[in-house]
């Protein structure tokens, strides 16, 4: 069997750290290749490598049985590499057309020849069922859309070598399906695929081979077929990892947090973004709220926690009204809140862990007396953290926050909002971004929580997460409570449909 | 209704006057910008390259016969050259070298009147060098005779006028139907997308800063040619209004004419209002006019700045690893 690419015994330092240690990697003709690894695990680095933006410091690249040294993204383009990032590459104002040909763009005396591109660029979406308007902007076309852009653009540069890093991350269960489809036609039609991902479901559900990295290392290559999820993922983390988690049926008692009709204007836009919200948590079960990105559920978090004003509507609190409250006198009342955005609402990436820790509370007698810092008592108050939520870092308690990895400036804030001992504990996507070992963690946390009799109100894009940690789900979409479901008797695919809103029914 | 006819013939040729250089330095503006670099040197630039226009302009005078439109040709040509020059220093500092862009420009703004005052003094004794010579075109030959359109627009008229038209129609072509268009404008908006495509930022955001020192030498003779018979190391403010003007303009070649035409509008009424009937019966101090120009700036600014329009990348050096 021919290989396309090998890239053989790569190694690349970075100061202090090898990213790829004697890493190899050989891609077949025809196949789809996982690329397999947490966080961290060297995965970027090593398609940075083929993609020419950096020099490994040993080791070989051949393609197609040649050996090839790729200096820049230009030497990779012209070898037939291309790559859909994971954060597109598209400039939104821009028409599809524009951003399939920037870069590469024909021209006549000097003028942009736009319609021979706009003909070539239907003839490929007809040819592998791409289907995307070539005029639309792309501030107009929904995710999915913009990732069949970025596609096309690889195709439209002849690339034989596709590689997706992450690209279902940002799509919707029925995205995620055409996706799959389309990744197939592609092979079909004879071009090869590199996915990088550390999703377990996806590699089952459409790669061959799969190579897995760990910590810069090379662990493995496997057939897919006959290997299995915890194989694949034992191999990927380094230890046995529970999947699933584990957790009692919730035993729900008085409702802690009650939100009635709320509704919400955007200042700016002057859309509606929260229409009618009404919903309880009650202490001791875990509530989600699911739902695509963008659908209002960061606005409504916004709102409870009064980060933005409420339109319409009122949020109570332990039977207490507390919609006119400031947002400190909300958080005092007892709302623990774990923030979407972490380094923009959660924490202060120039100041020091321990300073982070106190952000809620810097201002009580525990930590200050008549404007001046206690030391001590901030010192003692990060030690006791980093201890019980296993926060690592640099310098302990006096590491720059900055500087620390996306999994422990979570951990952080996770530990910060639980130690604070409220009734209600938000979180909003808590574990985006982060490798399983810290996912585990920090479900094992809310689970914790909840079973210690708070009220857990969860926000989260991760189905797989959804399923797991529930013991209610709501789905919201265009602002609305599409439907209520339980999380025993619900399945992905059901839920897939109301949050692409194909499907609505009452809130029970 | 001769009277307002001939007001009108009387006010027109300062307004297109007033027009020209501002839209010139506003597109020189968008070129930058567009591309992804913060340009507020424009008003250093135009006084640079107005400065040594002049100065080539009256060599030209007093060593050679030529005809006054050459000499001016010629003017606007070494203005647009040194302009060029002199925002390369700006392209330098905030393209290669990462430095704050408005820190960089507000130099060469500081720099430049010092400058050319200096050099003033030291050559020929005097911080005001002269320009002698009327560059009106009286008629253009044919067009001219064209009734009332011949009249406003080809009597009376600068050259700069007409090279003012044939920039903006390149410059919209350019920006728009042409590869290093599609390129400059996709440096603004979202850099990391064109640079994965193979496009070489730093050469865009040189090209783009290049361009607006070019037409911002340009606009200073321009505006020296058609307001003073002096240079004095000023540009009356002129590349800040071209600033606001393309603010006002949305960053949009069209949108930028009528913008200039707006703020055009107001300082003709403020240099003036004592002939145009109506306004010369209301009695108010002579300062109050003067301030229109800025207050329409600032009133339209806080309105325009609402729903602004500013490409995304604008005013951000180019950083490769923050992806």
């Amino acid at each position: 069997m021919a290989f396309v690419i090998e890239m053989l015994n790569i190694t690349k330092e970075f100061p202090g750290i090898k990213a790829n240690d004697d890493v190899t990697l050989q891609l077949k003709q025809g196949e789809i290749h996982a690329l397999l690894g947490e966080n961290g695990a060297g995965k970027s680095t090593l398609m940075s490598v083929l993609f020419g933006l950096y020099q490994p410091e040993q080791g070989i690249i051949k393609v197609r049985d040649k050996e090839v040294v790729i200096k820049n993204p230009n030497d990779a383009n012209d070898l037939g590499i291309g790559m859909v990032h994971q954060h597109f590459k598209l400039v939104h104002n821009f028409t599809v057309t524009e951003n399939i040909v920037l870069g590469y763009e024909d021209t006549k005396k000097g003028f942009l020849q736009l319609d021979n591109a706009r003909k070539r660029i239907k003839e490929l979406s007809e040819q592998y069922k791409l289907r995307v308007d070539p005029d639309a902007l792309i501030e107009n076309i929904s995710v999915g859309q913009q990732q069949r852009v970025e596609i096309l653009k690889m195709l439209y540069r002849d690339s034989e070598i596709l590689i997706f890093d992450e690209p279902t991350a940002v799509l919707t269960p029925q995205e995620i399906q055409e996706l799959m489809k389309i990744m197939k036609r592609l092979v079909s039609e004879g071009k090869s695929i590199i996915l990088i991902t550390h999703k377990l479901n996806e590699i089952k559900a459409i790669a061959d081979r799969c190579t897995i990295l760990r910590k810069g290392k090379y662990i493995d290559t496997v057939e897919v077929k006959s290997t299995s999820n915890e194989v694949l993922a034992e191999k990927m983390v380094g230890r046995k990892i529970s999947f699933g988690v584990e957790k009692t049926p919730a035993k729900p008692k008085e409702t802690i947090l009650k939100v009635e009709e709320v509704s919400i204007t955007d200042y700016i836009t002057q859309k509606i973004v929260v229409k009618n919200v009404c919903f309880e948590v009650k202490r001791g079960e875990i509530l989600t709220i699911a739902g695509i990105e963008g659908n209002g559920q960061t606005e409504l978090i916004h709102g409870i926690t009064g980060l933005k004003p409420l339109t319409k509507g009122k949020v109570i609190l332990k039977e207490q009204d507390i919609t006119a409250l400031s947002i400190r006198q909300k958080s005092l009342s007892g709302i623990s809140h774990i923030p979407e955005d972490r380094q923009k609402h959660g924490l202060v990436l120039e100041y020091s862990l321990e300073n982070n820790l106190i952000l809620q509370n810097y201002f009580t007698t525990q930590f200050q007396n008549r404007g001046f810092f206690k030391f001590d008592n901030i010192r003692d108050h990060a030690e006791k953290l980093i201890e019980r939520f296993d926060i690592r870092s640099g310098k302990g308690p006096l590491s720059q926050v900055r500087s620390m990895s996306g999994g422990n400036q979570q951990k952080a804030i996770v530990g910060r909002e639980i130690d604070r001992n409220n009734d209600l504990l938000i979180a909003v996507q808590p574990t985006r971004g982060l490798d399983v070992g810290a996912i585990e963690f920090i479900h094992k946390q809310l689970i914790q929580e909840r079973d210690q009799g708070k009220a857990v109100l969860l926000i989260s894009l991760e189905l797989d997460e959804v399923m797991n940690l529930s013991d209610r789900i709501l789905v919201m979409y265009e602002g609305e409570i599409v439907g209520e479901f339980d999380p025993q008797k619900t399945t992905e695919n059901e839920l897939g449909l109301y949050m692409s809103g194909s499907k609505r029914g009452k809130q029970q | 209704m001769r009277e307002l006819i001939d007001l009108i013939y009387f006010l027109f040729p300062l307004f297109i006057a007033t027009t020209v250089p501002l839209s010139i330095v506003a597109l020189g503006g968008l070129f930058s910008e567009r591309s992804g670099v913060v340009n507020i040197a424009l008003e250093g630039i135009m006084i640079m390259g107005g400065f040594i226009g002049i100065i080539a302009m009256r060599a030209l005078i007093e060593n050679t016969e030529l005809n006054l439109q050459i000499i001016a040709f010629i003017g606007l040509f070494t203005g647009a050259t040194f302009g060029m020059l002199y925002a390369l220093a700006h392209a330098f500092a905030s393209i290669t070298m990462k430095s704050n862009q408005i820190i960089s420009a507000t130099a060469l703004n500081m720099f430049a009147p010092a400058m050319s005052v200096f050099i003033a003094r030291t050559f020929w004794n005097t911080s005001n060098l002269n320009l002698m010579g009327n560059y009106t075109i009286s008629k253009v030959p044919i067009l001219g005779d064209i009734p009332i359109v011949g009249q406003l627009f080809f009597t009376n008229a600068y050259l700069s006028t007409y090279i003012g038209i044939i920039i903006f129609i390149v410059a919209t072509a350019v920006l728009y139907k042409t590869r290093l268009g599609l390129r400059i404008r996709s440096c603004g908006e979202n850099p990391h997308a064109a640079d994965s495509l193979g496009v070489n930022i730093y050469r865009v955001r040189y090209i783009g800063v290049l361009i607006s020192g070019a037409l911002a030498g340009m606009g200073g003779v321009i505006f020296v040619l058609s307001f003073a018979t002096r240079f004095s190391g000023s540009v009356a403010g002129f590349g800040f209004l071209a600033l606001a003007v393309l603010i006002f303009g949305q960053w949009h070649p069209k949108k930028i004419i009528f913008a200039a035409l707006f703020f055009a509008t107001m300082r003709v009424i403020a240099d003036t209002y004592s002939v145009i009937p109506g306004l010369n019966m209301i009695v108010m101090p002579r300062e109050i006019y003067r301030m229109l120009p800025y207050i329409a700036t600032l009133v339209v600014l806080s309105f325009a700045s609402k729903r602004s329009r500013a490409p995304r990348a604008v005013g951000e050096p180019y950083d490769p690893s923050k992806r």
